[in-house]
């Protein structure tokens, strides 16, 4: 049945997220975006309240709610700040989601309970250098040392969300050389560890108080019973990561632009403008009316991708239409923000140039727009040819 | 969001009206555009399968359906032939009015005969020459005379004109008092003073007719009015209130035809020794097309689904109007991209879809109409 009610535990999330967002995330984002500082206090209180494994099960530290929940949790820590959002979006993506859904009993036990709980911060490392949408090409190698306990890692993975700040990072290395997609494979590398350095704080455009950084792999030993998943399924693993991910990304660009929205259409009723206030004009409405539909739309292909999942539906192609939707969604309606704002929306006493700033890079990480359009017209391709 | 599927009772409606498109419409749907000729016998095949009052209680002969059914059969309808479907959605909503505010003796004498093929269609009768967006200034007139009313006035863009059995005819009852000075009629086909100008010569929907309707002394019993007097106003506006959710369907409707007609394209042409559909270039349109679509019809289903519900959705329908009707323009144009110069080759679909996707941005309350609604109800929410 055509069904597009909350349920009371999701709506329940939803609120215990916007009020912790508006209390203890909202007041400081102007601040923690100008230090580019990681919002360390932010961060633990989340764990705390369950919000850094919102859908893993509670029997491995997480608070046992479904992916829509996610999705509403996820919009709201965005709308307030989007660098802590995206802090929270890795860690429940990209590293609870593959642990659960990969890790052996003992792997959940060691590190998704403490993840899931808050206690440890996860990162994820498949982008290198040389390699960012074409995964395939990576060239990190961990090689099996020759009395079998252990692999030894070499390489660099670049762009790691959180790499300053984590306890344990979800690695894609490639185990069999020349084997493109098929030699990849996913492990478990605790950080931090003898050889890995964590490279300089990379200096950013938006989110600036999230951390990023290379992960640098000198003859890191990591111990075979840290793989995660079969030899060979790395790329797999990457892959389903991603759809899942995609969606959280696709919720922090809803929490970005809805943000930027709000604040128009309250500047819009404050700001005078031949003698009433601008949101008597219809070039002002006609701009509100875009943004609102767009965010709209967007929320509800997100919620979309995050249903299907919950239902253990395939879901690649709906993840992608979130994900590439509501970033370019962000990026547009952060656009019209600032133009709403005029001159006060391009200087940093108002909100919006953050947002701006901050919407840009949904359209590039956790698999570009491009990449998501590769997805899609893959996928339209097939359902008319079959 | 619980759940996207339909229920078993809106699958069939739409399998019903998937059936129809294919065998009724889909055959005849290029020549009638070329032709401009209104399918009559498939119309009155439709009003047969009740597809002329799908939200209408099935003691009349409906298919008492709602609102999510509705918008699926109308885009299923749409992807095969969006002119004919015009009619028929026109043609549910002067059935709607006449069960939502008939009374028992008119639903009775008009409902069964509209739904079982005595009429090729209904029409809709509130635009005028001078008065479109602001339906409130309209001026045709109706003058009580004994048991009778007199009818004057011209209407105007009056789809399925001249070949309707029944006229929904907005008139004024009162010289002043602006929309409650407004009355609704049934007006039958036939009735003397009542008559259609020459058809309108359109740039899409053109299995459709279109044309003004001259009231001229044209004499209706009292017990044609529907509702009070004064009441034609609100019987107007509840019944766009729904059409917004109906056109957004179509809307998808010409969409989702578009993107199928420049899938099978790109997936048979050949472009530097591959298919078209390995191009970057044609992947791109057909992602960004399925993207929009998907959102769209998304949009279209919630409104649906809360007007089933009996929800407030006037913003989400506005929403799901003003975006699936431009989605549908923007789709249609870049399906005709991908077949290059072969999109302006009537053989094949995307052209037709260009042609009729572009009225939708107008009829039933224009893209800025929809946006002074949204923007109203966001300011209201956030002041």
């Amino acid at each position: 049945m055509v069904d597009f009610d909350l349920t009371q535990e999701q709506i329940m999330v939803r609120d215990l997220a916007r009020a912790f967002a508006l209390k203890d995330v909202a007041p400081h984002a102007h601040a923690w975006d100008e230090q580019s500082r990681f919002p360390v206090e932010a961060v633990k209180k989340m764990g705390e309240l369950g919000l850094m494994g919102v859908a893993v099960p509670s029997e491995w530290g997480g608070a046992g709610f479904d992916t829509v929940s996610y999705v509403l949790a996820m919009e709201e820590i965005a709308a307030a700040c989007a660098s802590t959002a995206v802090t929270m979006s890795v860690n429940n993506s990209l590293v609870c989601d593959p642990l659960l859904k990969f890790g052996t009993d003992a792997q959940k036990a060691e590190w998704l309970t403490p993840l899931a709980e808050g206690r440890k911060l996860g990162c994820f490392a498949l982008s290198e250098p040389a390699s960012g949408s074409d995964a395939g090409a990576a060239q990190c190698f961990a090689e099996l040392s020759a009395d079998g306990s252990h692999y030894i890692v070499n390489g660099t993975k670049n762009w790691i969300t959180n790499g300053p700040d984590a306890d344990v990072c979800v690695l894609i290395a490639v185990t069999e050389r020349g084997q493109g997609n098929r030699g990849m494979t996913a492990f478990i590398s605790p950080m931090p560890s003898e050889g890995l350095t964590v490279g300089a704080h990379e200096k950013k455009l938006g989110i600036k108080a999230s951390s990023t950084s290379q992960l640098v792999y000198s003859n890191v030993k990591i111990p075979v019973s840290l793989r995660l998943g079969a030899v060979g399924d790395g790329f797999k693993v990457a892959m389903t990561t991603l759809d899942g991910g995609r969606i959280g990304i696709a919720a922090q660009a809803l929490g970005i632009a809805r943000a930027a929205y709000e604040a128009s259409v309250r500047y819009s009723q404050e700001r005078m403008a031949f003698g009433a206030p601008i949101s008597q004009l219809q070039a002002i409405q006609f701009k509100l009316a875009d943004m609102a539909t767009r965010l709209d739309a967007a929320r509800l292909l997100t919620l979309r991708a995050a249903m299907l999942k919950d239902q253990k539906v395939r879901h690649s192609k709906e993840s992608a239409m979130a994900k590439l939707f509501a970033s370019e969604a962000a990026m547009w309606i952060t656009t019209q923000a600032i133009q709403v704002f005029g001159g006060n929306g391009y200087v940093k006493d108002f909100p919006v140039e953050r947002h701006f700033r901050d919407a840009k890079i949904c359209e590039i990480y956790e698999g570009t727009s491009e990449i998501q359009r590769l997805v899609i017209a893959a996928s339209a391709l097939k359902e008319v040819s079959a | 969001m619980r759940d996207l599927q339909p229920q078993a009772a809106q699958a069939q409606v739409q399998e019903l009206a998937r059936a129809a498109a294919q065998d009724l419409l889909a055959p005849s749907a290029t020549a009638n555009d070329r032709d401009e000729r209104f399918p009559e016998d498939a119309m009155r095949h439709l009003a047969r399968s009740g597809l002329f009052g799908i939200n209408v209680p099935k003691a009349y002969g409906g298919l008492e359906a709602g609102v999510v059914a509705y918008a699926l059969a109308v885009r299923e309808l749409a992807s095969a032939c969006a002119g004919t479907t015009v009619g028929l959605m026109v043609t549910n909503m002067v059935a709607e009015a006449i069960t939502r505010f008939g009374d028992e003796s008119q639903r009775q004498r008009w409902l069964p005969g509209l739904l079982s093929g005595a009429h090729a269609a209904a029409s809709f009768c509130l635009s005028e020459p001078g008065s479109g967006s602001d339906a409130a200034s309209l001026r045709a007139t109706a003058r009580r005379e004994g048991n009778d009313y007199v009818l004057d006035g011209t209407k105007a863009w009056i789809t399925s004109g001249g070949r309707a059995g029944l006229y929904l005819v907005m008139a004024r009852t009162s010289p002043d008092g602006g929309s409650r000075g407004i009355s609704a009629f049934i007006v039958e086909a036939g009735t003397p003073g009542l008559s259609a100008t020459k058809p309108e010569d359109k740039l899409g929907m053109r299995a459709s007719v279109t044309t003004q309707i001259v009231l001229d002394g044209c004499r209706v019993p009292a017990a044609n009015r529907l509702g009070d007097e004064g009441d034609g106003f609100k019987v107007a506006m509840g019944s766009l209130d729904g059409g917004r959710i109906g056109v957004a369907a179509q809307a998808c409707g010409i969409a989702a035809a578009a993107q199928r007609c420049a899938i099978e394209f790109a997936q048979g042409a050949r472009a530097d020794g591959s298919a078209l559909s390995e191009q970057q270039s044609a992947q791109w349109l057909v992602a960004d097309n399925a993207v929009e679509l998907d959102a769209g019809w998304l949009l279209v289903l919630r409104a649906a689904a809360l007007k089933d519900k009996g929800a407030p959705h006037s913003r989400e329908a506005a929403m799901a109007k003003v975006f699936c009707t431009e989605m549908a323009s923007e789709v249609a144009s870049r399906a005709l991209q991908v077949l290059g110069e072969a999109g302006e080759d009537s053989r094949y679909s995307a052209e037709r879809n260009l042609r009729d996707a572009r009225v939708t941005r107008i009829y039933e309350g224009t893209s800025e109409v929809q946006r002074i609604v949204i923007a109203r109800e966001c300011l209201k929410a956030l002041s």
